[in-house]
């Protein structure tokens, strides 16, 4: 059997289980609610459709926000990581802050942003890169100090310098750890985007997903998740594959 | 070129690995240095490349003592090939040329010629993972001649092979040596490798390492190896190395 089929045929199960439970009604009765607050697959299925003009627009922003926001949180990880591992004192001074960075609740700090920049999409960016580039930076340094000291003893008797080690050694052997980062960080991007518009847009699925499930429309809520979903698996797809072309030798 | 070592000491921190280590090596002599594991062995050739320095004694290549002029003047061989598994094996022999700011295609065009000569003809582009591990090793050692620096050292360059290939690739080192001479220290633990190749042998201790014995071999290199192991000159000879051997590991 091929392997892909696994999840597929769970998720099948699954979605086909909650069909069952919703649709005769038994969901609701269990949770003591209202029918149409508890969609089936179907239902949202239906949704999914009726509504895709509404669903696409609100999309659009927000997957400029994942993409953007991710691409800048692989330049800062990597740029940290880089400048981490280059300049040992910097590593030691920076390493604390680094994490520290991360036990900042993202939900407190969003609206502090939204008053600083506004509501466009730079507050978003900063939002999303303040999460993503945790993971990439923290892989990536590993990946860079993980080469095996003989090959770089072997390479300072060929005349490298120390920037031929890092491109010629360190860099390509740091490639595994850093889109081990990456994959990471494109799973937890679409989070960000969602804290992010909850502090304060006026497009994207966060704002979309507040908006509907105020007026109890479960069902279209059910809808703009599963959009947001599908966004972070291509994304993630994405960087698996970029992975599978440049990590040839693995 | 000769390496000139007097009155050599070294330790880590607490841990003294080499004790007052005087020799000598004539330019375009192969020395070999044979000890038990862990004898320190693998640092003296770090101390020769310039990778480290001495705690006491000096140390000198071709006349220049100091750790730059050293590095400058030796190729190292690691234990393991160290080879990189994202460049092919042409690049890997390569990357002394690349290193010094040769182009991709001027590199390979530099050690094409010696993949001719020392049968690697048609391996060029093969990536490392997929040779063998006496290929891997030829690549490897190909790596330190195409440096074109005047003393290799090896550090254990066969420890990793079968029986058979072992020998297949002594008899192959010997032929490429005597090709293209070069100064050689070679670390073994393999005494009939030691006294195969060198033309002078000593055997060291145990840690601290110092020199229990020390002599000339009858006629290194020979192109037939199977004799050469088997003449009664070189039995005796491995006899006392083993017997200095054994008595300097007490």
């Amino acid at each position: 059997m091929k392997r892909w089929l696994y999840p597929v045929l769970l998720l099948a199960a699954l979605i086909g289980l909650w069909q069952l439970a919703a649709s005769t009604g038994f969901m609701a009765e269990v949770m003591n609610l209202e029918d149409f607050l508890v969609p089936s697959p179907a239902e949202i299925a239906e949704e999914l459709w009726k509504e895709r003009s509404l669903l696409a627009e609100n999309a659009w922003p927000t997957l400029v926000e994942i993409v953007l926001g991710f691409s800048l949180s692989v330049l800062i990880g990597v740029l940290f990581a880089a400048v981490m591992h280059r300049w040992t004192t910097i590593r030691l001074a920076a390493n604390p802050l680094v994490i520290v960075s991360q036990t900042i609740p993202i939900i407190v700090i969003a609206p502090i942003f939204v008053i600083w920049f506004g509501f466009g999409i730079l507050p978003k960016l900063i939002i999303i890169a303040l999460i993503c580039f945790f993971p990439i930076t923290v892989a990536t340094l590993d990946g860079l100090r993980s080469a095996d000291p003989a090959a770089i003893k072997l390479m300072r008797t060929l005349y490298a310098s120390r920037g031929q080690i890092l491109m010629r050694v360190e860099a390509p052997g740091a490639l595994p750890s850093f889109f081990s980062g990456a994959r990471i960080a494109a799973a937890v991007a679409p989070i960000g985007a969602v804290f992010a518009e909850w502090a304060g847009a006026n497009e994207g699925l966060g704002r979309l997903i507040l908006d509907t499930n105020a007026n109890f429309r479960v069902d279209l809520t059910f809808a703009a998740v599963v959009v947001l979903s599908a966004i972070a698996i291509a994304l993630y797809a994405l960087v698996a594959l970029a992975e599978r072309r440049v990590v040839t030798w693995r | 070129m000769n390496v000139s070592i007097a009155g050599v000491a070294h330790s880590y921190a607490e841990l003294r690995t080499i004790e007052r280590l005087d020799l000598e090596v004539a330019a375009n002599g192969v020395i070999g240095l044979v000890g038990p594991s862990g004898c320190g062995k693998s640092t003296l050739l770090e101390l020769i490349c310039g990778l480290r320095e001495p705690s006491a004694g000096t140390i000198a290549v071709g006349g220049d003592g100091g750790a730059g002029e050293r590095l400058a003047h030796c190729a190292y061989m690691p234990q393991r090939d160290e080879l990189l598994p994202w460049y092919s094996a042409i690049d890997n022999a390569a990357l002394a040329l690349r290193n010094q700011g040769q182009s991709r295609a001027q590199a390979r065009r530099g050690a094409a010629e010696l993949f001719e000569r020392f049968g690697l003809a048609g391996f060029e582009r093969v990536a490392p993972q997929a040779l063998s591990g006496g290929m891997r090793q030829r690549v490897a050692f190909l790596r330190t001649l195409v440096s074109g620096k005047p003393v290799l050292a090896l550090d254990e360059p066969f420890a990793a092979l079968d029986a058979i290939t072992r020998g297949e690739m002594q008899e192959w080192l010997a032929a490429a040596l005597r090709a293209d001479p070069r100064t050689v220290v070679l670390v073994t633990h393999d005494v009939e490798e030691a006294l195969y190749l060198a033309d002078h042998v000593a055997v060291l201790s145990a840690r601290p390492a110092r020199i229990v014995a020390s002599f000339e071999t009858a006629s290194p290199r020979a192109p037939d190896r199977d004799a050469a192991v088997t003449d009664p000159a070189f039995v005796a000879a491995r006899e006392r190395a083993l017997r200095a051997l054994r008595e300097g590991g007490r």
